[in-house]
Parts: C-alpha cells; sequence; structure tokens
C-alpha cells in the first residue's frame, strides 16, 4: 500500500512532466499557426488567389480595311470550326469514326487529333477541323445525335474579298513567329494572327485593338467554375484607304497577263488611288498557312508575284526622266524654249558615238519637238551642258533616289548617280559619257514605278512636292481621325517651264507625231498627257543580228526591254498621274502607253479622286461602263 | 480523499451509468458534430458521401465507447493479453494474406468491413503495456532486465507495422508505448540511452541504403523540394492555412477545399480545411477543445486508484495527443506527411473506432476510479 501510493506520486510528478512536454508541443503548433496564418498570411493569400484565378484573354476582332468609297478590302470572315470535348464522348476513335462518314478524317489528322486528346484534359475542347463550309456544317449538325461532344464553334479568321487584286496593298496576316513577340500576350494566344506584310504590317496594331480579360475562376484541374470579372477589349480600328477598288480591280485585270507596276496619284494631295503589281498572289492563302509547294511555286517564279513592283522594283526611267533632265537645262539657262538642235542621229564625244533611236536622226529640234519625238541627241546634249550635279538635284527635288515614306514595308530609294556616290560606291570617276547616258535616264539611274509617278504628279500640280500615301482615316472607337490635308512644299520650279514640260507631254500622246499618239484617250475632257520610255534590259547582239535578230519581239522574255509610261490626266487640267512599267514588255509606247491610257480614262470616268460615293448602288453604273474604252480602241 | 472508494468499490449498472464522465462524453460529440460540419463543406454542402457517414459511425462508435465504460477495468486487465495476442496475431495475417489498399498492406476484409489490424493494436498495446507495468513494483521497474519483456511487446508490432509501411502508426505504437514507459517511472537515462543509441544508429543505417531509397526519403523529409510531386500536397496545404489568415474565408468559402486545390481534404487535411474557412481563431478553438479533452484525460489518470486505471488513461491520453499533434503539425509542414487523421473529425471509421474504444477504456477508469485491483489483478492489496 506504502509503495504504491509512492507509484502513484511518481505517476503523478510523471505525468506532470508528460503535459509539460506536451503543452511545449502545443505551443509548437500554436507558433506555427501564428506564422503561417498572421505573419506569412498576405503571401499565402495571395498563392491561393494564384491558383484560383485564370486570366483567359479575349482575342478582339481585327480592325477592318476599306477603301475610300467604303468598299471592304479587309474582313473578319465567321471561320467555322469543328471541336470535340473528349469527356462528353464515350469512345473518342468510335466519334472518329463516325465523323470519317461525314467529313473525311485523314490519317494524319488523326494521329493529331488523337495526340491531342491525350494531351489536354478531357473537358478541354480539342479543334477537329477549322475552314468548314456550309454544307460540313450542316451534316455535322444533323448527324449530332451520332456524334457526342462533337460541337461547332465560330472563330473569325481574315478574308479579302479581292484576293489577288490588291495583296501587295493589303499584305497579310499569318500565325505569329517567335521574332513577333513583343511582350502583348494577345500573340501568345494559340491561333492568333499578325500582319506580316503590306498594311496588315504597317497598321499592325492599330488593326489589332486590345485584347480583353476574363477572370475566371479554375479549380485543381484547370476547369472554369464561373467568371468573376469581365474586361471587355478594344476592337481593332478600321483604316479606310485612298485606293478606289474600282479602279484598282480594272487596272489589275487590265495588266493581270504581264509582269507589270501602275501607280495612280491624285496630283494634288498625293492619294494613291490603285497600285498594282502583277503578277500577284492570294493573301488569304497564307491566313491557313501555305502547303510548301505553293510557297516554292511562288519564291521560285521568275516574275516575283511577292514583290510589291511599284516600291520595291527599280527601273531605269529610260526616256521618261527627259521631262527631268529638261527642267534642270531650263533651269540652269543653258537652252531657251526656242533653242535649237541638229540630230544627225548621234552624237560624238571624243571617240566615242552616242545614238540617238533614231538612226538617220530628227534633223532640227527644239526642246518641244526633242520630247515629243523623244530625241536621244538633244537630250546628250542638254544634260553635257547642264551637268550630272543639277541633274541629279533636279531628280530629288521631284521625288527620285530616296524613299518618299510610303506607308508600306519595303519601299526602295532607287538611285540618282553623282560623282560623288560613283566614287563611294564604285572607286571609281565620273566620265562626262555617263552625263550624257543619265540624260536619256539610263545608266546607273534607278527609280521605282511610284517615284515616277510622284515625279509626273509634282511636273503635273505646278509643282509642289506631293508626297504619295495610302492611309485616309483610322476609325477608332467610332472616332474617325482622317489624315491631315498636306502642305506640300513649292519646288520652286517656274510655271514657264512646267508649261513647257507639259505642253510637250500632251503633244506626245495628242499629237500625230508623238511617241504615243495611238494611246490617246479620245474624249477631249479626258485627254491624257505622258511620255513614253523604253528601257533596254540587254543591246543586241552583232552575233544576233547576224542570226536575224533586229527586233525586241524575237529575244527571249527575260532580256526584252522593260515598257515605260508616265502620265497625267485631263491633260488641260491635272487631277491624275500614272506611271507603269511592263518588265520586258518591249516599246513604252506600244505596251505600256495603253494601259495608262485605260487606267486614266476609268479613273476619270469613275472619278476616283472624287467625293466618295456612299452606296454600293451609286457605285455600280461605273462599274459597268468599266470595259467601253476598251471596245471603242481595240 | 478514499473513504468513499474504501466503502463501495463496487456499482450497480444505474450507478456507473450516472457516473460516466458526461461531460467528456458531451465534449466528443462536439468534437464529432464539428467533424460532420467540416464534412458536409468538404463535399461542397452535402451530407453525402461523407457527413452522413461520419455521423452513422460516429453514432455506433458512442454505443461501443460507453459499453466499453461500463465495463469493468478488471475484465480488461484479465484479458488484456489476449487481446494483445489475438492483434498481434492479426497484424501478422495481414502481413501474409493483405488486402493492398492505398499503397499499403493495413486491411482484413472481413466481407462487411475492413479491419485494421494496426488500430487494433494501439489499445492492445496500450492495455497490455498497462497489465505487465501495474504487475511490476517500483524496484522491478528499475531493473533493465524488466524492461526486456515490454520492449519487445512494443517493437514486435511496431515492426510488423512500419513493414506495411505505415510509418505512423509505427511511430504511435512506439510513442505511446513511451509515453506509457515515462509514467510507469522507468529510469530517465534508460530514455535517454535508447534515444542517444537511437541516434547513432541512424547515420549507420543510412549507409546501407540504395539511392533511391535515400531520394524518398529526402523527399519524404523535405517535400517541398519536389512541389509538382510529394510537395504538391503540403505547399497547398500551407497556402490553405496561410491565406485563412485570423479569421478564415468563412464557412464553406474555402476557395483551396473546394477548389480541390487541397488534397485528402475528407482526411488527412481536415484540419487545413477548418483553418482555411475559420482561420486562427477556429484552429485554436479547435486545439483548447483537444487540450479541454487531454487535461481530462491526465485528470482521470492521476484520479484512479489502481495503476492499471492509470496507466491505461494516460495511455489513452497519449495515443490521443500523438493523433492530434502529428496531424496538425504535419498539415502545417512542421513533420513529414505519415499519414495520421485528425481524431473524431477526419473521415474514416477504423481511427475514429479506435478513438472510441480509447474513450470508452478513458470513460472506464474514471467509472471504475476507486477499485482495488491487486498486482495479480485480483482485490487482494
Amino acid at each position: 500500500m506504502n509503495r504504491d501510493a509512492e507509484r502513484h506520486k511518481l505517476f503523478n510528478r510523471r505525468c506532470v512532466m508528460l503535459v509539460g512536454g506536451k503543452a511545449v508541443l502545443v505551443s509548437a503548433l500554436i507558433g506555427r499557426m501564428y506564422y503561417l496564418q498572421v505573419l506569412e498570411s498576405e503571401r499565402y493569400k495571395t498563392l491561393a488567389e494564384q491558383n484560383r484565378i485564370n486570366l483567359r484573354l479575349l482575342p478582339p476582332p481585327r480592325g477592318r480595311v476599306i477603301d475610300r468609297f467604303g468598299v471592304p478590302l479587309a474582313n473578319n470572315q465567321q471561320n467555322y470550326r469543328v471541336l470535340l470535348i473528349p469527356e462528353d464522348t464515350r469512345d473518342v476513335a468510335a466519334t472518329l469514326d463516325s465523323l470519317d462518314e461525314i467529313i473525311s478524317v485523314g490519317p494524319g489528322e488523326r494521329r493529331r487529333i488523337l495526340r491531342d486528346v491525350k494531351r489536354n484534359r478531357s473537358f478541354v475542347p480539342v479543334t477537329l477541323r477549322e475552314n468548314l463550309d456550309w454544307g460540313e456544317v450542316a451534316r455535322i449538325e444533323v448527324n449530332a445525335p451520332d456524334l457526342p461532344g462533337v460541337m461547332i464553334d465560330v472563330g473569325q479568321s481574315r478574308d479579302y474579298p479581292h484576293a489577288d487584286q490588291l495583296a501587295h496593298v493589303l499584305g497579310y496576316v499569318a500565325a505569329v513567329s517567335p521574332k513577333d513577340q513583343t511582350g502583348d500576350p494577345l500573340l501568345e494566344l494559340p491561333g492568333f494572327r499578325v500582319g506580316k506584310a503590306g498594311l496588315e504590317k504597317i497598321h499592325d496594331l492599330n488593326l489589332r485593338g486590345r485584347g480583353g480579360s476574363s477572370q475566371v475562376e479554375v479549380n485543381a484541374y484547370g476547369r472554369v467554375i464561373r467568371e468573376l470579372r469581365r474586361k471587355e477589349g478594344e476592337p481593332g480600328a478600321e483604316i479606310s484607304l485612298t485606293i478606289d477598288m474600282g479602279l484598282q480591280k480594272m487596272a489589275s485585270q487590265r495588266m493581270a497577263d504581264e509582269s507589270a507596276a501602275a501607280v495612280v496619284l491624285d496630283v494634288h494631295n498625293g492619294d494613291v488611288l490603285a497600285m498594282v503589281s502583277t503578277p500577284s498572289f492570294d493573301p488569304n492563302l497564307f491566313n491557313t498557312g501555305l502547303s510548301a509547294v505553293q510557297w516554292k511555286g511562288l519564291v521560285n517564279n521568275p516574275r516575283a508575284p511577292l514583290i510589291n513592283k511599284t516600291i520595291a522594283g527599280r527601273y531605269s526611267p529610260g526616256s521618261t526622266f527627259k521631262m527631268c533632265v529638261l527642267l534642270a537645262a531650263l533651269e540652269k539657262g543653258v537652252i531657251t524654249p526656242s533653242s535649237r538642235i541638229f540630230c544627225t542621229g548621234f552624237l560624238e564625244l571624243g571617240d566615242a558615238r552616242f545614238h540617238c533611236w533614231k538612226k538617220h536622226g530628227h534633223g532640227l529640234v527644239d526642246a518641244h519637238q526633242a520630247t515629243v519625238q523623244s530625241c536621244d541627241v538633244f537630250f546628250y546634249d542638254i544634260a553635257k551642258r547642264t551637268g550630272i550635279e543639277r541633274i541629279a538635284a533636279m531628280a530629288r527635288r521631284l521625288g527620285l533616289g530616296a524613299q518618299l515614306g510610303i506607308d508600306l514595308p519595303g519601299e526602295q530609294a532607287g538611285l540618282v548617280p553623282t560623282p560623288k556616290w560613283k566614287r563611294g560606291a564604285l572607286d571609281a570617276p565620273w566620265h562626262q559619257g555617263e552625263t550624257l547616258i543619265a540624260g536619256i535616264g539610263q545608266g546607273y539611274m534607278l527609280t521605282t514605278p511610284l517615284q515616277m509617278a510622284v515625279m509626273t504628279a509634282r511636273i503635273a500640280n505646278g509643282g509642289f512636292a506631293v508626297k504619295p500615301h495610302l492611309t485616309r482615316a483610322i476609325t477608332k472607337d467610332g472616332v474617325a481621325k482622317s489624315k491631315e490635308a498636306d502642305k506640300f512644299d513649292s519646288l520652286d520650279l517656274p510655271l514657264r517651264h512646267l508649261e513647257i514640260v507639259r505642253a510637250a507631254m500632251n503633244d506626245v500622246v495628242n499629237s500625230p507625231r508623238g511617241t504615243a499618239y495611238r494611246s490617246r484617250i479620245k474624249e477631249p475632257e479626258f485627254a491624257m498627257a505622258g511620255k513614253t520610255g523604253t528601257v533596254q534590259v540587254r543591246r543586241i547582239s552583232k552575233a544576233e543580228r547576224k542570226k536575224g535578230v533586229r527586233k525586241n519581239e524575237d529575244l527571249p522574255w527575260k532580256v526584252r526591254d522593260h515598257a515605260l509610261f508616265v502620265g497625267f490626266a485631263p491633260a488641260d487640267n491635272p487631277r491624275y498621274a500614272v506611271s507603269v512599267v511592263v518588265e520586258h514588255g518591249g516599246g513604252g509606247s506600244k505596251v505600256a502607253a495603253p494601259i495608262a491610257r485605260d487606267i486614266l480614262a476609268e479613273a476619270q470616268r469613275r472619278g476616283s479622286a472624287g467625293r466618295p460615293v456612299k452606296t454600293a448602288g451609286q457605285r455600280a453604273p461605273a462599274d459597268t461602263h468599266r470595259t467601253v474604252p476598251k471596245e471603242r480602241d481595240g | 480523499m478514499r473513504e468513499d472508494s474504501l466503502n463501495q468499490p463496487e456499482f450497480t449498472f444505474g450507478q456507473k451509468l450516472l457516473n460516466l464522465h458526461w461531460f467528456l462524453v458531451f465534449l466528443i460529440c462536439m468534437t464529432a458534430a464539428i467533424g460532420v460540419a467540416m464534412l458536409y463543406s468538404a463535399a461542397n454542402g452535402s451530407f453525402q458521401p461523407w457527413a452522413s457517414r461520419h455521423m452513422v459511425r460516429f453514432g455506433v462508435g458512442l454505443v461501443v465507447m460507453i459499453t466499453i465504460a461500463l465495463i469493468d477495468v478488471r475484465i480488461w486487465l484479465r484479458y488484456a493479453y489476449v487481446f494483445y495476442g489475438l492483434s498481434l496475431v492479426l497484424l501478422i495475417l495481414v502481413e501474409i494474406m493483405g488486402y493492398v489498399g492505398m499503397g499499403a498492406q493495413r486491411w482484413l476484409d472481413l466481407g462487411y468491413f475492413n479491419l485494421q489490424p494496426s488500430e487494433l493494436m494501439k489499445i492492445a498495446l496500450v492495455l497490455a503495456l498497462a497489465r505487465y507495468f501495474h504487475g511490476l513494483s517500483l524496484e522491478d521497474v528499475e531493473r533493465p532486465t524488466r524492461l526486456i519483456m515490454p520492449l519487445l511487446m512494443v517493437f514486435t508490432p511496431a515492426g510488423l507495422v512500419l513493414r506495411q509501411p505505415d510509418l505512423g502508426t509505427a511511430l504511435m505504437l512506439i510513442l505511446a508505448s513511451g509515453g506509457i514507459f515515462f509514467v510507469a517511472g522507468v529510469r530517465i537515462w534508460q530514455f535517454a540511452l535508447v534515444i542517444v543509441s537511437g541516434l547513432i544508429a541512424a547515420p549507420v543505417g543510412w549507409q546501407f541504403l540504395h539511392e533511391y531509397q535515400k531520394a524518398r526519403i529526402m523527399t519524404f523529409l523535405n517535400p517541398e523540394a519536389d512541389p509538382l510531386g510529394a510537395g504538391y500536397h503540403i505547399i497547398q496545404s500551407k497556402i490553405a492555412l496561410g491565406s485563412g489568415g485570423m479569421t478564415g474565408k468563412g464557412y464553406m468559402q474555402g476557395t483551396q477545399g473546394h477548389l480541390n486545390f487541397l488534397p485528402e481534404m475528407q482526411t488527412d487535411f481536415i484540419f487545413t480545411m477548418l483553418a482555411e474557412e475559420f482561420g486562427l481563431v477556429g484552429g485554436l478553438g479547435l486545439l483548447a477543445m483537444y487540450g479541454l479533452l487531454l487535461v481530462y484525460g491526465v485528470a482521470i489518470a492521476t484520479r484512479s486508484y489502481s495503476q492499471f486505471g492509470r496507466l491505461v488513461a494516460m495511455g489513452v491520453t497519449v495515443t490521443f495527443f500523438l493523433y492530434v499533434f502529428i496531424n496538425i503539425a504535419m498539415v502545417m509542414g512542421l513533420i513529414p506527411v505519415v499519414g495520421v487523421p485528425l481524431p473524431l473529425i477526419s473521415y474514416g471509421g477504423t481511427a475514429m473506432m479506435t478513438l472510441l474504444i480509447g474513450f470508452g477504456l478513458l470513460i472506464g477508469v474514471w467509472v471504475h476510479r476507486d477499485v482495488v485491483i491487486g498486482r495479480r489483478g485480483g482485490d487482494e492489496v
């Protein structure tokens, strides 16, 4: 009993010690709880929110592009796609078999689908097929009972209704590549498209808009439980172009068979009314992705369909440059309008002979006649007396030799050669003969069709330094921001000099002795003025001459002459300027001038530069008249 | 002090019923009610599938508990070794023809329910050790040779459980036994000897492990090094706890739990859910209830006239404390995850039955606090 009481006492002592130990352990628990729930609470609250809340981006609709009259040029099209939610179907393979009977599913596609199904959680929709046509959508809808878990979804894809007719101006959109990543989370969305060329590229940020976001609550498996907050995005801006699609369409159809470029400008404000480069491509193809064969076909085509020749093609201006030489000579005073030069068919400089295109010469010609008949000897002579520096300076004033800053990517500067340039680039001295060659727009001189059109516009508008542009207005949130009317600097060209040049250009087309007389516009109010140009790509060699090759047409296409024409209309009160380059087309008067005539006639009949016509109904008559000039002249 | 006990060592059934520790029963019921509420929340506001079954199990367990409480402690003393032996046999049976569930062999399929002998062993070991130490005088306890037998009684089942492998239960068996050894009066230097030799043995044993075994133990000890695998659970648990803050997110408003970030929230991680929804205040409240249960357990132990009763009461209390401590420390990332449920709250029948049997014994010790039991188990002093 005594021992037992002792045992009880020891037990109680030990109990107290044990309880003490437990108390220490419980304090540790409380301390830990305090640390987690009070001291570190904010950090864990953030982590819990990160767990729970997922930010979903809502892609904004891409902005439309319309022409100056409101004709849609780039739209967003409903893109029907068929999705499969794996958890809603009992047997994915069987569902695919049923679907295969409706829209055939290839083995490669099937593998891709099964892989996607395996990779994602069972409630994540897997895309089975995109860009379904109406028939396929209807058939799937009808067979819905046999297709558990299959649903039709509407997305948006870019659509260019005019396909290849405006491809170089609009450019195209395509999937985002790693180098496009700028940190905009929209770019990381699967299936998102960005502008890769043309206006789609230049205005990509405007057209893209701003993505909205939806905060959703998700569970640990990523399933969306509910939407917590939604921030609507900002749809892309609508861009209105200076292009007149009617004119553009006509011109691109007119030039469809050639490898050619044409630009139509409003001479007063620099609006680009048409910009055609042929052959072209269908930008819709880039949206869905090109096949390797299609891509190779585009890249390896010798006529370079992917290149916008109006801004990236560089051509010798040839005789179309003679206006520039004439203006430089008049400004320096080396000739007067009445000064005459005798053309014997060639001009001798040292040991070299510089031939006129007319073998036996033009005889006595003044500036007017020399331009009308495109006498080379006259321009050799005045170029020699004016000097290359003055000619180059005039060329630059007229818009050659430098980028014009048009709102398109990939514009080329061209080249206006000077002795200084030659020393720098070729490390060789300038020869006077090269000045003579420059006098007829050949040699090192390179211009783009856009520059030629700008040069013509500056001559036609009375010597104002117009600059070309394509963007007319950007409409964001319903507010249109139009391009401010430019105040163009005067080029300080005396009006009488310009009138001499314009009168000569008028007679090039409208006088029977002019090189483009056959391509004149017969309605007097639409009469055009212009200048032809033919640029040798390669001389016909002596060997070829012996074999009987006399004419350009006998040569293979790649080495035939380029045909050029620049012009404006109406001749007496210019509004439109045009430049046409037909690669390897032959003579400017024969090939390029008729195209320019048709384009300028169409522009005037349509009133391309006029006030925008609001409705399609009012535009329709202009379209139906389009074929008239061809019949009349043909 | 003990006059009354000397005068009336025997009670009638009605007296026993009146003498039940009703406040303790009330506390136990309240804790189980918290469990029902949490399981209701865990099922996103539904009695199915957990809360209703939890209630039924508790109801059955409550009847078992009271029945056990009414049985004379001497009967437990008499059959203590029999229970122990039976439990050991069942443990070995599990080893032989165990049912594979939850990645470990723990259950015997008895047709309509699964028996987990390791849980049974928690009680049987307490009874067996209590009986053994009851029979030893203080002088006997101080003799090291007398400790060989109880050590074998502890480490045989602990070893078997470890093989399953169920580290949590093995740990609980050893620690609860340690508690009984301690209050039974085993010298402190002997404890120190065992602990020190264990610490020395550990690094030696480490050398014999394979690389993958070492890696598994390292992940076990430091789960956050593997945030997508083993560490995921504990990281999410800490986020849930921490984000609960002072007052919690509100009942049924816990995002971590309801959005399934929290794993096993109806079983091992239910404390996390409670602390997420009710915050530090709720967690401390539950700890206070457990604390109260423990205090009453210790009070009952010290109040018992027989050494057997004292040791049983203390063994049950220590086991209960270990459940609480290991579970909460585990979900807070203080100790590795060993799979010990939160008493009376976690969903799961076996642990609840173990605990209620234990509480039954505890209350039984209270009811029979004044019963005199001789060294050999008879009435002799």
